[in-house]
Order: C-alpha cells, then structure tokens, then sequence
C-alpha cells in the first residue's frame, strides 16, 4: 500500500468544507481548526500542491470573486483521479492506437491518472513559483492534453455539487447565481423576463435529503 | 451454452421501441414474452436525487459503457476507421428505457413529403434535384397512412403543443408547415422561458411563423388511454442525460414499465447482451431465437417463435451483420442492403447570441421553447444557395448547468483561463443562449455501416464501422440557417453574435443529437430494403425490426414519435393478422 499523502490546508478558506477520512467518514471543518490536513486519494502532497496552485492560476481568486482555492478545485481533482474516471473505467481502451484528426477525439492510451502523472512532472516546484513565473509555466503547456484536462477538470471542481469535493462552501454556484437543483421553477419560469431571479443555492442534499453516492467512490 | 424455456416471443433492448412493442402485446394477447436489456434495471424513484451535472450530464452516467462496445468510424471508405473512444456526436442510453429515459422529449413529427422524398422530389424538380451521390428512397407508406398512429404516440405521451394544420385547417400560432393532425395536441404549449419568449417575438417581427415546441415534457397533468397519470413540468431543468425527478418527461419507465409490471406473461432480463439472432435459412426463413451472455457471463440460447430487433440503430444493424442475416451492403457495387443508408440528422448551434439582460436559464425544461420552419420545406426561392430540404430551428430553454455552460464566451474574446478569462466569464454566464437548428440529412450511397476488421468488443465481436461524412448539400443548408439565425439573433437585440462555424468533416467529439438513422431500411421491395413498412424482415418473416434503424433517410424533425407510430402500426398488424397467420404481411 503507498504511503499516505496529506494535504494542509488553512481552514480559514476552506469554512464549512467537509472533508473525508480514508473510512470515508465525513467531518464538517469549522473556522475554529486553523489547518487541516486533508487525506489524499490519489496525488503526493508535492502533486497535489502543484494541481493546487496550477488550478489557482487558471480559476484565480481575484476582486471578481472566489476562485479554485476556496472551491477545494485539487481535492476534488484527487477524488475523480482516485475514482472511475481516473482510470478510465468506462473509455474503450483497446489496441490499436492511431494519431487521428481533431474530429476522432482522444484517441490515446494514457488514462487520466497517467496524464497527471505524467504531466505534473513537466510543473516541478511549481508551487514555490511566483504568480507571474506560475502563468508563464502554464503558457508553455497550455497546448498539451495534460492542460485540456487540468483545466477542465479544474471548471468541474469549482461548479459540480460539493459531494464531489469541489465548489466547497457552494462558492462556485454562488459566483455565478447558479441555485443548484430546485425542485420547482413553475411559478417563477414566465415571471422573471429580462430581470435577474437568484434564489439562494442549495446543494443536492440539502434540496432532496437524499444520500446520494458520488460517482467517484464507485468501483 | 444454456437453452432457456422456449417463449412465444423475445425482444432484443428494453428501450422506447422494445417496451412499446411488449406493452401493446401483453395488452392485447397472452404471448409470453421475454425482454432482453443488456444495461440495468431502473424504477421511476431512481430519479428522485439524480440532479448532480458532474456524473450524470458530464460523466454520462446512463449512456453505453464503451469500455464493453463502442463503434469506429472513418470518413471514407478509403481510410482506415478509429474506434469513438469516448462519447461524442450521440448519445446512447443503456439500461431499461433506454435513450427514452435520458432524452429531452422533444417530439415533432416528419413532414408528410419524408416518407415520399424520391418520388416528391424527382416530380417537383426532376431527378436530377437530388445529390448525384444520393441513396435516398420511399419509405413504402405515406403520411396519411401514419397519421393515427402519430395520434396515438401524441395521446400514449401526452403530447403539448398547438396545432397548426387540423385536418387541413390553417391556424395561427401552431406549426402552419407540419402535416395534417387529426386532432389537437392532448395538453396546451408549455411555459415559456424567457429566451423562447424573446426569439418568437423577434421571428414574428420579421414576417415568420414561431409556434410552441412539441413536448413530451407536458405542461399539466395527464392520463393517458392506458391509465397512467403524470403531473405537469416544474421546468426544474434537468431533463437532457437525466431521468426526470417528477415524472412529467414521459418515459419508457413511467408510461411503459408500470403496465408490464402488471402482467405475469412478460418478463425483463437485465444484464443480458445479445450476440446472435439464430435463423434458419431458405426456402422456409425463420428466426429460431437470440443467444445473449447473462448478468453473470453464462451464455444463453432463449427460443422464440416471434423475435423483434429493438435496440437502437447502431445495434440493431450490428447484430444482423454478425448474424450474417441479409446480404451486407456494398459501397462499391450497390448491392445488398445491411448497413446502408446510415442518416445523421444536421443539428448545429446555428447562432449563440449574447445579451444585455439575464436569462435566467437555469430555468426550462429540455423541449420548452418556440419553433420555427419556415425553412422545412422544398418549395423555397434559395437562389444562390444550391441545396434541397431544410429544416426548423429551436429556441428552447433547456436548463443550462455551470460545468458546461461557463466559458462560453464571443469570438472576440481569446482567453481561456486566467484572471480576464474568468472575469468575463461570469459576466456573461447567463447572458448567452444558441439558437438550434435540425436539418434533414439525405441518404448518401458512400454513408453506410459495416463490421470493422480490426477492433473488436469486450466478448471479442468485430465493433460496428461507420463511413459517414458530410456533403455538400449539408454544408450549404447549415450556411443558410446560420444566416436565419443571425437574422433573428439581431433582431432579439443580442450584443454579439458567434455565428455556426460551418460544417466540416463529420465531428464525433461534439455533441450532434441521437438522431442516427438507417441500417435496416424499410421500403416497398426487398430488392433496396431489409423490413416491409411492417418492420417485417423480408426474408424471415418472424423477425421485426423496430426503431430509427428502419428509416431510409433522416428527416429533419426528431425521430422518436415516428418510431413508436411504426412500433404500433407493426403492433396492430401482428395482433389483427399476423398470429392468425404468421406470415408475410401484404
């Protein structure tokens, strides 16, 4: 078995994050713990940190609002690795392997966790750049499959349901006046005509009260 | 390999078609019946907390799992054809509904002229209107003889919408253009979302005929002819890849499984994958039953006097290929019929358009919205654009989730992360929406289906082959709906416009719609067809084909109405003549 890799991080960003032990325990974080150490499924501490900071310049937290920090972006980029997705569970897979034209897709053998692996290793010491040297650092990249994935997954982190580990605190629905599910938009659908209508977000728990099991923690 | 208890009859894929098919069986006779579903069992309460964008609409929870079987494709028969390792340019459901469960509920029907495209067209325009290159054919059935059983789909779903052409009769603010209906829809137009609302004003101001789009997600509450009651669309959003919460998205889970729940003579094999259908040969031709692998890897020999082919277009072809029943099509010489005429109906984005003013469209529903086709029909002036049939466009209100909604942005702009990139993101969230457009798409000779000789499925079958590319003919009807749609978006006062890029190669990456067509074409002769407008297999006269897989060509409108008519047209011909003289059905 690897050895258990931990990532810190200062809970004052992170207020009202929950946050899962290997049993897959759930402890709601408060202001009051100055840091925590969340386990990692999948990623180092060295990687997580570098997918922490790479995911903070591509969804920066900035005057227009929260960003990949605050959504917990790296912890949920580590759960889907460590889940299905990351291992291609549902992707065909088989020999052969042929280069093909944009219009085919991805055609290649490497699966999710292979291509941060991987591509981690072109960000050494990421973490400890400066900002501008971080920005500089993507710009070389930004064309490889290993950043299409970064950021996309990085888009996925700050606005899927908190379940999943990201959108923490529901920052990213919050940002974007996103409600979450409802369950009902019949009175308000023909009401609203050019005006803004933003009711405060839910998540799917907290609308449903259902228990529902993320994809990432299915085999 | 097990033999299973003979059956009176199997159904091959637990779907829209194959349940239809089951339910009208088991309400009219006392055949037992075995369904054979090669995904999961599902229960309407599976729904109840499935509104999660990230593993249902992202990660595709319900589609096939292509680890298992996927299918490959090349634009040309001269190139060698790379498997669709992920999911793209359609979406296949897997499990019991099928791809009825995931869908938006969008229901038109095809204009009348569809069924007749070669004749209609070679008399309006000469036989020279159409592509030198085109495989186009009759269908063997005209409209009028599909008009009830259109009816009857619209009644079985609970159809709302508003008529344009009752029996003939004109009326404003319904579809002016479509064929005639015998009666008006079973519930009044849905809601409007707000960016509907916009597009039918600005369609009208500029001389054109908007009408509320045809939905299967109703606006009130219903019961069918068959007792089953649902309530009306919340419009909560979460309809395309979901099942719906409520109920309101008719469903082969809500409309068809309750029913066959009912009965003792018909049960639903989960898990189950289909490999053959086992025939005898000439002179007496007849399916003898399926083998299909079960949940726990046995392989199994299920006997039937009646088999019916109900799962989806690329399967359904697939599967006689591999049974070696029919003669497969050959690109090269035009002989044969398995794989032909493989349609993808034209669906773009033809205009995303963004504005001043929120949208609020988090809010809709999947088939919420306004129509327009004036632009489906042949008898336009399109001097200077050189192309036949058309298409309608769409501005609905599908409920718009942030994980693929963000970041789309006007091609002025050219960041794609970083500060700006977020700014301006945000700010135009939920100030964009797409103007759609579906379009027809002929039957090409050179797009066809056939077994691929070096990929192969998880139980070791080649993987089904498509050739498929655009033509001309779909370029240039995609050029003239952007315009259209550019036109209105300017007129529903948007602050810029990205126009639809224009069609290239055939795309699998981007999502198109699930409108794949052709395979086992019907016709009036077995000489250019695989299944009689009964659905009947020409040659083995108990076996049925049911679904898209049987249409010649595309129409532009989606297919899934047209199906479930033919799936009870096949119905009541077996029930009222077939079991009392099994046979071919003239």
């Amino acid at each position: 078995m690897r050895r258990r890799h931990f990532l810190t991080l200062s809970a004052a960003t992170l207020g009202g994050v929950l946050v899962y032990s290997f049993d897959r325990k759930a402890t709601l974080l408060t202001a009051q713990h100055k840091q925590v150490r969340v386990p990692l499924r999948f990623f180092t501490e060295t990687e997580a940190l570098i997918v922490a900071a790479a995911a903070s310049r591509i969804f920066p937290s900035d005057d227009a609002g929260p960003g990949a920090r605050e959504a917990g972006v790296a912890i949920f980029i580590d759960r889907q690795l460590a889940g299905p997705y990351g291992r291609d569970r549902f992707r065909y897979t088989k020999p052969p392997f042929e280069d093909a034209s944009r219009e085919f897709g991805y055609q290649g053998s490497a699966t999710p966790r292979q291509i941060y692996r991987e591509g981690l290793k072109g960000l050494d010491k990421f973490h400890l750049l400066s900002p501008v040297a971080q920005d500089e650092a993507l710009r070389k990249i930004e064309s490889t499959l290993f950043f299409s994935f970064l950021r996309q997954n990085t888009i996925e982190g700050m606005f899927c349901d908190p379940m999943h580990g990201g959108n923490v605190g529901l920052v990213g629905w919050q940002l974007v006046g996103f409600p979450g599910p409802r369950m009902s938009n019949f009175d308000e659908i023909d009401k609203y005509y050019g005006k803004a209508f933003r009711p405060k977000p839910m998540s799917l728990r907290q609308t449903t009260g259902a228990k529902v099991h993320p994809g990432e923690d299915q085999s | 390999m097990r033999t299973a208890p003979a059956v009176d009859a199997v159904i091959v894929g637990g779907g829209w078609a194959g349940l239809l098919m089951a339910k009208e069986l088991a309400s009219h006779t006392s055949l037992n019946l075995v369904i054979l579903e090669r995904g999961p069992s599902r229960e309407p309460s599976d729904y109840a907390a499935d509104m999660d964008e990230l593993d249902y609409s992202i990660r595709l929870r319900m589609m096939q799992d292509l680890s298992k079987e996927t299918a490959t494709l090349r634009h040309d028969a001269t190139r060698r054809a790379l498997p669709l390792r992920q999911h793209g340019a359609f979406l296949p459901g897997s499990g019991v509904g099928g791809s009825g469960e995931h869908w938006n509920a969008q229901v038109p029907r095809f204009l009348p002229d569809c069924f007749e495209l070669l004749t209609k067209t070679s008399e309006k325009y000469g036989a020279g209107a159409l592509p030198e290159d085109h495989a186009v054919r009759d269908w063997g059935i005209t409209y009028n003889g599909l008009e009830s059983y259109y009816t009857r789909v619209d009644k079985l779903l609970g159809t709302s919408g508003k008529a344009g052409n009752l029996r003939g009769k004109l009326i404003d603010g319904g579809n002016i253009f479509e064929g005639w209906r015998s009666e008006e829809y079973p519930t009044p137009p849905t809601k409007m979302p707000y960016f509907s609302a916009l597009f039918r004003d600005a369609a009208k101001s500029l001389g054109y005929h908007p009408y509320p789009a045809p939905s299967a997600n109703i606006s009130q509450a219903y019961t069918n002819p068959d007792g089953i009651s649902r309530g009306g669309c919340t419009y909560c959003g979460f309809c395309a890849r979901f099942g719906c919460m409520v109920g309101a998205k008719a469903q082969p889970s809500n409309l068809l499984l309750p029913i066959l729940q009912r009965h003792k003579s018909v049960s639903l094999r989960t898990g189950a994958w289909v490999r053959r259908i086992l025939f005898d040969g000439t002179p007496k031709g007849a399916a003898r039953g399926v083998t299909y692998v079960d949940a726990s890897g046995e392989e199994v020999f299920q006997p039937a006097s009646l088999v019916f082919l109900a799962s989806w277009t690329l399967n359904n072809t697939r599967l006689l290929l591999l049974s070696r029943i029919g003669e497969p099509y050959d690109a090269s010489t035009g002989r044969g019929t398995v794989g032909s005429n493989l349609t993808h109906q034209v669906s773009i984005g033809a205009a995303t358009a963004f504005f001043d003013q929120p949208l609020n469209r988090f809010m809709g529903s999947g088939s919420a919205g306004i129509l327009l086709s004036d632009f489906d029909r042949d008898d336009l002036d399109r001097s200077g654009h050189n192309f036949i049939r058309g298409g309608y466009f769409a501005a609905r209100g599908y409920g718009f989730q942030p994980i693929s909604a963000f970041g789309v942005l006007p091609n002025s702009i050219k960041t794609s992360w970083g500060s700006e990139w977020k700014k301006t993101s945000v700010a135009y969230y939920d100030r964009t929406a797409t103007i759609g457009f579906a379009g027809e798409h002929l039957a090409y000779k050179a797009n066809f289906m056939d077994l691929d000789p070096v990929y192969k499925d998880a139980l070791g079958d080649p993987l089904l082959r498509l050739t498929l590319d655009w033509r001309d003919n779909e370029r240039k009807m995609v050029e003239f709906a952007t315009l259209k749609a550019v036109e209105v978006a300017h007129a529903m006062g948007a602050r810029e416009i990205n126009p639809f890029p224009g069609l290239r190669s055939y795309d699998a990456v981007h999502y198109n719609s699930t409108h794949v067509q052709g395979g086992t074409i019907m016709g009036s002769s077995p000489e250019h067809s695989v299944v009689s407008p009964y659905l009947q297999h020409w040659q083995l006269p108990n076996l049925f084909i049911l679904g898209g897989s049987t249409f010649p060509q595309n129409g532009s409108a989606n297919p899934t109405p047209t199906v479930l008519a033919f799936v009870y047209r096949a119905a009541d011909a077996i029930i009222d003549r077939y079991l009392k003289h099994p046979g071919p059905l003239g």
